[in-house]
């Protein structure tokens, strides 16, 4: 009788019920008493400086506790270094209340601190600030010709610059036997996870801070809070163990983190500050993107000849940049190739990674022109990315550590029934609707990054698992507890996963789809370094069983240590913490990367989508009626919890092809539809049947777990298979998302 | 939102006499547009009537000339799923549940479905210049972003939409208004109780200070054999209508005997051409005649840069609405095209 791994099982998710019965506290649900509330000022120009900001109407009113501003915050660290968080691009961050200059629409100018969140929102309005304007640029595609090579910086580690020119990229364009080239555009989108931002600060006293934040990494919120306020980092504790979505605008510290920690140290008291949704849209975004792609084949359909350039927004204070135009040849093995990627100063904030952010960019561009090209070849779209398969990376010219991008291709298009599709452009039909189907690749990479995790038994016999990692409504605390289960043979009951909360060992941010990879692998080093620690103290326990033997000896299972000859000689954990005097045993490690082994390859997860619409043929009404996501991303630690991920990707992959644009009035310098009743996203009525296939893939070398990640892959080939079969149905090729129903007439 | 004071009418005079006080008074009924407008400072009052505990005009009742009175004060909601509308307004029925959403409609009222305000992105945004919410600021719409601005009845005031869709279905059923007021009762013509924007967008409506609606009266006819409600917008369901029809026709054989057309999301009230249903009446009910039908209606139509697909979108959505008024059995849930 040993224990079934859990590793591979459908757990759902263990909070699941804490969730749904409205139980789970989030970042704002923490009332101490005493509470204090702040509303925050936004400005409402885009780019001058403050001339009068006049309070006294606000703080007259009795309740209201204080306003702050530029002018009376408490001083702050100097250096723009101390403000630089784990996910700073290149420049100087943003520094709320630093002075009175307006960089961008929406910047936070004041924030009132009063009894009631009603009173500091009431007061707001009556504070009076009067600006000097200048003006401003905010329309990236008014601005394309300023587009300029990006700084250099830490982020490029992580987001490597475009790779150089390959062969006479002009030459064989010119010379292939069938040339595809577009034009892409897609405008600002805003991440709006359904959880308001919000940082609840609990002034303890004696310089310590417990604070509840809305973020993708407490102990990026934590160096950060103590960097910019001179505390030390022992005293400043940051917790977050449900995070209501995020999707990448945790990522990186929020205004409201700021203006919270300085109230309760300038008021001494604790301190609530929520941002409403309209304020949602006045920090991070995934930027306006201009792209233009060349493709050229040869008659066979082999790609020759690539370009693929982009033109991105950025803010003038950091340069944000994405990996967007390097995917095309991580695929397609051409000989000639041209990558390009500027950026655009403008009056914005800084651009935030936003679920794939370059991935679902650059995609769009790539399996369009993909697709276009194999009209132009007359070969099945599909048959197209079998014959360019390749199973090496050739823009690094080395190979895969595991890519099974075809069995995604082949298993996709069977459950599918691609092979029911005619060629022909308009040819298919439902009664007075168009059909379309459409396919495309999907790729992300497949990183991981250091981190720490520390595991104890204790006297109950019962595993303890410790991380500062945050759970971002993927499924992290369900994962990780599998993961430790099965490295001390016990059951997911038997483990209690402790999280969010930057007292726990170092994890990194929860983003790029690295999260299990990185603190998975950590979990798994320290349970087998338990393990060790336990099997030790068991052979040399009074009268031990297990005298003389080694490891390899025995097995780990339902809380025992058992011999594996003999099953009928096993010692219990508790008996082994009884042994040690009933104190738990505890082992800490520090998992990094094999970097030396991985360098040699190229890691990455892959995905085909394969897509239905129904197009109104008059009307231009698009819907999605059928949807398949074929995923090849290493080990799946958890089927439920990884298709779920899959699922809010796809669904997303219909927003971002059909429905969700933040609309930006240039001659305002301000977005307009800073709400989710014009903010569009997809409703139940929007979504039909989506399915959801993982490949098996082994992948010994991206990780001890073999696992990949798939936060993100969902997002990535989806949308260009909408447009695509959008394109089938009707003859018209769309570039730009997203695709209102109004072109198609 | 601004401190008010919160009083509650024990009947409609006594609502009517709280508006007589000094101070800015607005009524409260099922609250869904006014309290968002309070809470982003576009609307401010001095004093909330709270008109919910009205024990008057919260019901559907027959009329003795065979038409159907609806309460003021009866939800959304339960008008759509009132038995007497399915079966005799089912044009009613259908364009109500094609707004908002089921938790909207629960709460929003009749009387105050016809008194929302528009959606228009530069009205919401207290910090760029509208005509409509402060006369003689200007127009940000018509220099910004039109998509889901008006074709039809614009001036360079305005070019705001009026984004109910009850009330596209109220105006081709030809629905008379019951007030009551300071000067006592009145009946309005569905026709003119909204206004056009001319040089006074701020002004929506024609009802006079202190003035609150009862009922909403539907004469007998009722297209209930031949109607239909097609509303096309960005997603299909929670979004406004960037073009809605409400037809309803009156067929002897294929010949057409009566006709109503009304457009919504298309101009500052629902938009009804005479001349388009006299020109149908009398001819065969086909796609031919309901397309010159259209041409009449979105005549003079101006779009801008990002709205002047409607023109056309408008014209095909008549035709298509009219020919899905010839088999209401086979239209969808949420106003969406069927064949």
């Amino acid at each position: 009788m040993s224990t079934i791994p859990s590793i591979g099982q459908s757990v759902s998710r263990l909070e699941g019920k804490l969730k749904v019965t409205g139980t789970a506290k989030y970042a704002g649900d923490y009332q101490v008493p005493g509470l204090l509330y702040g509303y925050v000022i936004n400005s409402i120009i885009t780019k001058g400086k403050i001339i009068r900001f006049d309070t006294s109407k606000a703080t007259a009113l009795p309740g209201v506790i204080a306003v702050f501003n530029h002018t009376n915050r408490p001083s702050l660290a100097w250096f723009s270094m101390q403000y630089t968080d784990m996910d700073a691009p290149p420049g100087s961050p943003f520094r709320p209340l630093r002075d009175e200059e307006i960089l961008y629409n929406g910047q936070p100018i004041g924030l009132v601190v009063a009894e009631t969140f009603e009173l500091a929102r009431y007061a707001a309005t009556l504070v009076e600030v009067e600006y000097e304007t200048e003006a401003f640029e905010t329309d990236l595609r008014n601005n394309a010709s300023e587009a300029r090579s990006p700084k250099m910086g830490m982020a490029t580690m992580l987001k490597p610059l475009p790779p150089r020119p390959k062969g006479n990229f002009e030459k064989a364009f010119e010379q292939s036997f069938a040339q595809s080239s577009g034009e892409y555009y897609h405008g600002t989108e805003h991440h709006n996870p359904l959880e308001l931002f919000a940082t609840t600060t609990i002034y303890e006293g004696k310089g310590k801070l417990t604070i509840y934040d809305k973020t993708q990494g407490t102990i990026n919120s934590q160096l950060y809070v103590a960097n910019i306020f001179g505390l030390k980092y022992k005293n400043v504790r940051v917790i977050a163990p449900y995070v209501g979505g995020a999707f990448g605008s945790g990522l990186r510290p929020q205004y409201q983190l700021f203006l919270s920690v300085m109230a309760a140290l300038e008021l001494k008291r604790s301190v609530l500050v929520t941002l409403d949704r309209s304020q949602m849209f006045t920090f991070g975004h995934r930027p306006p993107t201009i792209q233009s792609t060349r493709f050229g084949a040869d008659e066979n359909g082999k790609v020759t000849a690539l370009n693929h350039a982009a033109i991105a927004e950025t803010s003038r204070f950091e340069d944000y940049t994405e990996v967007v135009v390097n995917w095309s040849h991580m695929l397609y093995p051409a000989e000639n190739t041209l990558m390009q990627y500027k950026l655009v100063e403008l009056d914005v904030f800084t651009p935030l990674d936003m679920r794939a952010p370059g991935g679902s960019t650059g995609l769009h561009a790539i399996e369009s022109t993909m697709d276009d090209l194999s009209y132009k070849l007359k070969i099945d779209p599909l048959e197209l990315r079998l014959i360019n398969y390749s199973d090496t990376d050739v823009s690094l010219n080395r190979p895969y550590s595991s890519k099974e991008l075809r069995q995604c291709y082949l298993h996709g298009a069977e459950k599918f029934g691609w092979k029911n599709r005619n060629p022909e452009p308009r040819s298919m039909r439902n009664g007075n609707k168009l059909v379309g189907y459409g396919m495309a690749t999907g790729i992300w990479e497949a990183n991981s990054l250091p981190a720490r995790a520390e595991a104890i038994i204790t006297r109950d016999g019962k595993l303890h698992v410790n991380s500062a990692v945050t759970d971002i409504g993927t499924g992290t605390l369900t994962v990780m507890s599998q993961i430790a289960a099965d490295e001390l043979g016990l059951r997911v009951e038997d483990v209690t996963f402790s999280y969010g909360d930057s007292q726990k060992p170092f994890a990194p941010i929860q983003g790029g789809s690295f999260t299990v990879s990185t603190v998975g692998s950590a979990i798994k080093a320290a349970g087998s370094a338990l393990r060790k620690k336990l099997f030790k103290i068991a052979v040399s326990m009074e009268g031990a069983l297990l005298k003389g033997l080694e490891i390899e000896d025995v097995r780990f299972e339902n809380g025992c240590i058992v011999l594996k000859t003999d099953p009928f000689t096993f010692i219990s954990f508790t008996d082994i913490i009884e042994a040690n005097g009933g104190t738990p045993v505890k082992v800490i490690k520090f998992s990094v990367p094999n970097l030396l082994k991985l360098k040699k390859y190229s890691r990455a997860t892959h995905a085909a989508a394969f897509v239905e619409v129904e197009v109104d043929e008059e009307l231009g009404i698009i819907n999605v009626t059928r949807a398949l996501t074929a995923v090849a991303a290493g080990r799946i630690i958890n089927p439920k919890t990884a298709r779920s991920q899959i699922l809010g990707g796809m669904v997303w992959s219909i927003s971002k092809a059909l429905r969700e644009e933040t609309i930006n009035d240039s001659l305002l310098g301000k977005y307009m539809n800073q709400n989710l009743s014009e903010y569009h996203i997809p409703v139940h009525a929007d979504i039909h049947d989506l399915d959801v296939i993982f490949v098996e893939e082994k992948d010994d070398i991206v990780n001890e777990l073999g696992t990949k990640g798939v936060g993100e892959i969902g997002l990535v080939g989806m949308p260009p298979a909408i447009a695509n079969a959008v394109y089938h149905a009707t003859g018209k090729r769309i570039n730009q998302f997203p695709i209102h129903f109004d072109y198609l007439l | 939102m601004n401190n008010f004071n919160y009083l509650r009418a024990s009947d409609v005079q006594d609502a009517i006499s709280q508006s007589a006080r000094e101070a800015d008074v607005k009524y409260l009924a099922g609250g869904t547009n006014l309290i968002d407008l309070m809470k982003y400072n576009l609307t401010r009052a001095d004093i909330l009537v709270d008109i919910n505990r009205i024990s008057d005009h919260r019901e559907i009742t027959e009329l003795p000339d065979g038409g159907l009175r609806l309460g003021a004060f009866v939800k959304n909601a339960a008008t759509a799923w009132n038995h007497l509308v399915e079966e005799h307004y089912p044009l009613l029925s259908k364009a109500i549940l094609a707004g908002a959403s089921a938790q909207i409609r629960n709460m929003a009222t009749n009387g105050g479905n016809l008194l929302q305000r528009t959606r228009c992105y530069y009205f919401y945004d207290a910090n760029v210049p509208c005509n409509k919410r402060e006369p003689g600021s200007g127009c940000s719409a018509i220099t910004g972003y039109q998509r889901i601005m008006a074709i039809l009845g614009t001036t360079e005031h305005c070019i705001a939409v009026f984004p109910s869709d009850m009330c596209v279905a109220l105006a081709a059923l030809d629905a008379v208004v019951q007030v009551e007021g300071p000067q006592g009762m009145r009946s309005i013509h569905f026709a003119d109780f909204h206004r056009l924007p001319g040089d006074t967008p701020h002004i929506d409506n024609n009802l006079k200070p202190g003035e609150i609606i009862t009922g909403i009266d539907l004469p007998a006819k009722g297209f209930s054999k031949n109607y239909s409600y097609l509303k096309l917008r960005d997603r299909n369901s929670y979004a406004f209508a960037l073009v809605s029809v409400a037809t309803g026709l009156e067929l002897d054989g294929e010949t057409i005997t009566d006709a109503r057309i009304a457009l919504g999301g298309v101009a500052h009230k629902p938009w009804r051409v005479a001349a388009a249903e006299d020109f149908l009446k009398g001819k065969t009910a086909s796609g031919e005649n309901f397309r010159q039908a259209a041409e009449i209606i979105v005549q003079g139509a101006v779009g801008y840069e990002h709205n002047a697909f409607k023109i056309e979108l408008a014209k095909r959505a008549i035709v298509r609405n009219c020919m899905m008024a010839l088999h209401p059995e086979s239209q969808l849930p949420g106003a969406q095209p069927s064949a």
